[in-house]
């Protein structure tokens, strides 16, 4: 073909000009990566991007009976849920404790504390938890607290109460501009 | 004595095989991850460390960002099945040809009164028009807690288990707002719902 003979001139006047065969075998080593890269990224996302569901059960309003048990005040911890991500946390029975004001990341170990005291106090009972969200919350900071529950493993089932706020935990979380 | 000459063998492989294979793999996990169907509500769901996986059947699931109710029924049968008891009840005639594109919407969010016109929308015209105002919910025109009532019966009476609830929340949406769906579904003895939480590391 037409390529220039660049070696030293004169001499074999009959070589035969050869076409050169091109190497007809690609490299796939970089395809292959690709295509794996991709593989892996596909089987992943499928299975993530599920949504999780988070189970929450509330009290029935209807029920009239009056088999309503009363929680033990000393075993009880309650959350109420302010506004700008901040709690209010107490043991006991309402207006008597003064609750603690806390933001959402010291939670868990006042949760945890409180666990193990009502533990060691009652010889290995559950601690007994109420959520009360008041109108400051976010939905995120009701899904974050009842996350928290799952990660400090409160296994008893936690009332979620947002219905009776009573004026003293009112006049409380106005006080510390929560509410 | 000859020496016995090693052969040295070229490192290069063949790929050709494992090429084809991993591209056939690729087409199929393309094509079996399922399209996500456009949110026409813009929710950012706040994240949990739970770990149960959202079924896929027989659910109803409640949007709720910035004061709007949006709903998704999920399943073809039940979402037509629902739509015949709705027109039923505000008696409003739905032809079959809306019976069919109404099967194949995601969540909703309109007034019964507009749905006609909602769904001989194209996907682009509903999020862009303002139709989808949400779904009224006070007390005197409720017709999220209908919506819910027939889906619920629809779904006992097609797949003979009752419906789950779920809840996909704005994590900015405030509790009150919240509240009052959570009040409807009591009304209705749903007091057992899910709230649906994106995945989070595990906290330690």
């Amino acid at each position: 073909m037409a390529e220039l003979d660049t070696s030293s001139g004169g001499g074999k006047k009959g070589k035969k000009v050869r076409s050169k065969k091109a190497n007809t075998k690609v490299d796939l080593t970089a395809m292959v990566d690709l295509a794996f890269l991709l593989i892996t990224f596909f089987m992943l996302t499928t299975s993530l991007s599920k949504p999780i569901a988070m189970d929450i059960a509330k009290p029935d309003k209807d029920d009239k009976s009056t088999e309503k048990n009363e929680l033990r005040a000393s075993e009880t911890m309650t959350i109420l849920l302010g506004k700008n991500n901040k709690v209010a946390w107490y043991m006991g029975e309402a207006g008597k404790s003064t609750p603690n004001v806390e933001s959402f990341s010291d939670i868990r170990k006042s949760i945890l504390d409180n666990k193990k005291k009502v533990a060691e106090k009652t010889g290995g009972r559950q601690i007994i938890m109420v959520i009360k969200p008041t109108s400051g919350a976010t939905y995120k900071n009701f899904v974050d607290i009842m996350d928290e529950l799952a990660i400090t493993k409160i296994t008893t089932a936690p009332a979620i109460d947002d219905e009776n706020i009573t004026d003293a935990e009112k006049d409380f979380m106005k006080g510390a501009g929560i509410l | 004595m000859p020496r016995a000459k090693v052969q040295r063998k070229s490192t290069a492989i063949d790929m050709t095989a494992m090429c084809d294979v991993s591209f056939l793999l690729l087409t199929f996990f393309i094509l079996t991850a399922t399209a996500r169907q456009p949110d026409p509500l813009d929710v950012t769901i706040p994240s949990s460390t739970y770990k149960l996986k959202v079924p896929d059947l027989d659910m109803g699931i409640l949007s709720i960002g910035k004061g709007k109710v949006f709903y998704e029924i999920v399943g073809k049968d039940i979402k037509m099945s629902t739509l015949d008891k709705m027109g039923e009840k505000y008696s409003i005639k739905f032809t079959p040809e809306e019976r069919e594109r109404f099967g194949v919407i995601g969540a909703f969010g309109v007034p019964v009164q507009n749905l006609k016109q909602f769904i001989m929308m194209s996907g682009d015209e509903r999020t862009k028009s303002g139709i989808a105002t949400g779904i009224p919910a006070d007390s005197t025109n409720n017709q999220l807690a209908e919506w819910i009532l027939q889906s619920r019966t629809s779904v006992a009476e097609l797949h003979a288990t009752s419906m789950r609830v779920s809840i996909k929340g704005d994590a900015q949406e405030e509790y009150p707002a919240v509240k009052k769906i959570v009040d409807i579904l009591q009304k209705q003895k749903i007091n057992k719902f899910s709230l649906i939480t994106s995945a989070e590391g595990d906290a330690k």
